[in-house]
């Protein structure tokens, strides 16, 4: 084999390398951990266009709408984009594929960086749609390529589920060169493409054919396949979890299921004839092992199997033989939580948040950190976008309780500029159209943030590096018709605090715009790091209280020290110091 | 050599920030360009702000889980005090080895002065650690002006215990880096192999 053709990638990379192997023509995603990376792969290859689109709905009917168009189209998000993209997934399923239409749902496990631990394996048996899953780089690239293949011969979408063990783990991939497929081009086909009722009918049973086709397919797709052992126990298993059951069980029978949905009865029987016990190993809920008991064949899952975070073979060891690792005791540490960066714009703001104390509702980005110490400066965060209906409905309860103080609690609504374009608009627009009195703050650091800067509709630059309008969320709010909108520079603290007061007192919707970069994403901003002059400094601990990692207190002389290698020179610690006692670099020069 | 006929383990620790990642994957593509299929796991995401990060590396003849489990590194690198402590739970306490950086880089509950950088790491990692090699790659990496080599200089330290020939070191970090940071990276692994020696 040719040294050359091998590369070290990771399952996301993986995905990328088989669509482009597989002539897919458009891919669209919204970026979300452990996902994001797949597209940023796409982009390095020719031949793909691809986008990052305002939300995961939008990326799919991208996706649909191309594959319509007679192309190959990839979406992918991880697996709560994949909730937002669910109306357009479920019709897809009924419209099925012109060209091949697959549909990437990176799970997360343990909740590296999710706010739960959804299995989207479920979406495909919900929606009557095929679901491959593959258990590490090189199937993350076949797999992917032959889920274009299945989903024109079989005309459906396909997903691919990858937990964050396959998305971020790399192995030896095998790679060959891109087989190049003509777009078809549209046809008029309402009886597919429009989901009237009449024709939906029609699409519905067609689907459930399609579905008992794919389960013939299962049972003799090269993906499942049955490996010998030498004892009498039998494993069936997917995804990542199948190499945790290898390492911790190799002598057992296997049921490798590459293609988990449909289940291949005959292969999952006839593994049930060569062994007297069967282990059902899958990460989170009992997918697997509820059809399986459904043909009436017993076997142990999650009795043994934890439902509840991911698994790895220290894990599978317990559930098989009982065997647990040794337990440490390290003694007292303290931990290593993630914090907001030096210099972030988002601290400022959380600082006066924390000191006017509003409801603060959230929402999802870096700036969710605002709701961990120092700053204990929110109260809620439920999903993409709903820091502004969130906030809504609690004025719309607070507006009918009796007592005072709290129907004129102030409700303040925290959203990052990729969230806003992502669902925050349309949450304004409600606000404003049925009259909510909050306060809308967009942290506006020009970029998508928290997962590795990605371009958005506001930054100016497309995905594969195209200018495009930025649109400016001043002009959006005004244009819905905010009365009182400001747009303020977060590094001015005396300012900022000055505006977020004025709106928070108002007793109509308003909007203040925070507009400063995420500073890893633009170096430009940086200045020399500020310096604190021990003799001035009365270890009064108020800059210690932005939490900024670049600043600690020296614990014997009581005093405040900056880490020169650490700080941006923000300025925000000089202007919260009442004796001004921290200085910027030119005033030690002079 | 073990690596040609068991699976290799060695956990990598650190602090968002430090090449973690880097490291782990100037690592695997050695393996790999040695023939040996590799694996390897990472957690990105909310943990690169400023964050514990540890990445599991794997390789042999044929590996299946990404994930190493407990007690069983054959070597643990750690690039911050405190982290090593923290994860040591992964090394073989019997015949693995620590290649660590004592250099200390104060969590959110130290800078923000709730509480003190624990003074008694040395004490513990003994008892869980018995072999093992303090290798101060910050340090040297400030005292050659390059403060972005404290993981080449870990990767250096680490060959000294792989059967890996230096080629094929020096030709991934000739693959994995701008051209003008080929030579100071060079002279970084060559460092760290100087002071694994001791």
């Amino acid at each position: 084999m040719n040294k050359n053709n091998k590369k070290f990638l990771s399952g996301d990379e993986a995905v990328a390398q088989g669509a482009w192997e597989a002539g897919c023509h458009v891919a669209a995603a919204y970026p979300g951990t452990p996902s994001t990376e797949i597209l940023e792969a796409v982009v390095t290859y020719p031949d793909i266009y691809c986008e990052w689109s305002t939300n995961e709905k939008v990326a799919y009917e991208v996706a649909l709408g191309a594959s319509m168009g007679g192309a190959r189209a990839l979406y992918a998000s991880k697996h709560v984009g994949l909730n937002v993209a669910a109306d357009p997934f479920f019709s897809s399923a009924y419209i099925g594929s012109r060209g091949g239409l697959v549909i990437v749902t990176a799970d997360d496990p343990s909740m590296h960086s999710s706010q739960n631990e959804q299995d989207n394996r479920y979406y495909g048996i919900a929606a009557k749609v095929p679901v491959l899953s593959p258990s590490d780089s090189q199937e993350c690239k076949d797999f992917t390529k032959l889920a274009f293949e299945i989903s024109e011969k079989f005309n459906v979408p396909v997903i691919v589920r990858l937990t964050t063990r396959t998305s971020h783990a790399n192995g030896v991939v095998v790679c060959e060169d891109r087989k190049p497929v003509p777009v078809k081009g549209y046809e008029k086909n309402i009886q597919k493409n429009l989901i009237l009722p009449m024709f939906a009918r029609k699409l519905h049973a067609s689907l459930e054919e399609r579905m008992l086709a794919l389960k013939d397919y299962s049972d003799s797709a090269e993906i499942n396949r049955i490996e010998k052992g030498t004892e009498s126990t039998g494993i069936i298993a997917d995804g990542v979890a199948y190499t945790y059951a290898k390492d911790a069980y190799p002598d057992a029978w296997f049921l490798k299921l590459g293609m988990m949905h449909p289940l291949p009865e005959k292969k999952v029987r006839e593994l049930a004839s060569k062994v007297k016990k069967i282990f059902i190993v899958e990460e989170n809920d009992p997918v697997i092992e509820t059809a399986v008991k459904a043909l009436g064949i017993s076997c142990i899952g999650k009795e043994r199997v934890p439902r509840v975070l991911e698994l790895n073979p220290d894990r599978l060891r317990a559930a098989f033989f009982d065997e647990e690792p040794e337990a440490l005791d390290l003694g007292d540490m303290p931990g290593r939580p993630p914090a907001l960066c030096p210099g972030c714009s988002h601290r400022p703001v959380f600082e006066i948040l924390g000191r006017l104390r509003p409801i603060i509702t959230g929402d999802i980005g870096c700036y969710t950190l605002g709701a961990l110490p120092p700053f204990n400066a929110m109260d809620t965060c439920v999903d993409m976008g709903a820091s502004i209906t969130v906030a809504h409905g609690i004025r719309k309860a607070l507006d009918q309780v009796k007592d005072e103080n709290e129907k004129t609690k102030k409700i303040v609504a925290v959203i990052g500029d990729s969230t806003f374009y992502h669902s925050g608009m349309t949450g304004l627009a409600n606000a404003v159209y049925n009259n909510a009195a909050i306060t809308v703050v967009i942290m506006d650091n020009r970029i998508t943030a928290m997962t590795g800067h990605q371009q958005h509709p506001g930054s100016g630059k497309t995905l594969m590096g195209k200018e495009a309008y930025e649109i400016d969320p001043q002009d959006v709010a005004k244009a819905f018709g905010v009365k009182h909108v400001w747009v303020v520079d977060p590094y001015d603290y005396a300012k900022t605090k000055e505006v977020l007061k004025q709106a928070i007192a108002l007793e109509e919707p308003s909007v203040v715009i925070t507009k400063r970069a995420c500073p890893l994403y633009d170096r430009s901003i940086w200045k020399k790091p500020y310096w604190v002059n021990e003799d001035e400094c009365i270890g009064c601990k108020t800059c210690i209280r932005l939490g900024c990692p670049a600043i600690s207190f020296k614990a014997g002389e009581k005093k405040s020290y900056i880490t020169p290698v650490l700080c941006t020179g923000c300025s925000v610690c000089a202007q919260v110091c009442p004796k001004g006692a921290i200085h910027a670099a030119e005033d030690k020069d002079n | 050599m073990p690596q040609k006929t068991k699976t290799t383990n060695i956990f990598v620790a650190g602090v968002g920030g430090q090449g973690i990642l880097k490291f782990s994957n100037l690592l695997c593509e050695v393996a790999m360009n040695a023939g040996l299929d590799v694996k390897k796991s990472e957690i990105h995401g909310m943990a690169q702000r400023g964050g514990s990060v540890t990445t599991h590396v794997r390789f042999g003849e044929r590996v299946y889980s990404p994930l190493i489990p407990q007690g069983s590194a054959d070597y643990m690198v750690s690039m911050e005090h405190l982290e090593s402590l923290r994860h040591i739970a992964f090394l073989d306490k019997k015949k693995g080895k620590l290649i660590y950086d004592p250099y200390e880089i104060a969590p959110p509950e130290v800078y923000t002065a709730q509480r003190e950088y624990p003074g008694d790491i040395e004490e513990r990692l003994a008892k869980f650690a018995p072999n093992r090699i303090k290798v101060p790659a910050f340090e040297k990496a400030l005292e050659i002006k390059n403060p972005r080599a404290q993981n080449v200089i870990m990767l250096g330290a680490l060959s000294t215990l792989l059967d890996f020939d230096d080629a094929l070191f020096e030709e991934v970090i000739k693959q994995g880096f701008k051209e003008k940071f080929v030579a100071s990276n060079i002279k970084a692994f060559k460092l760290g192999k100087e002071l694994a020696k001791g």
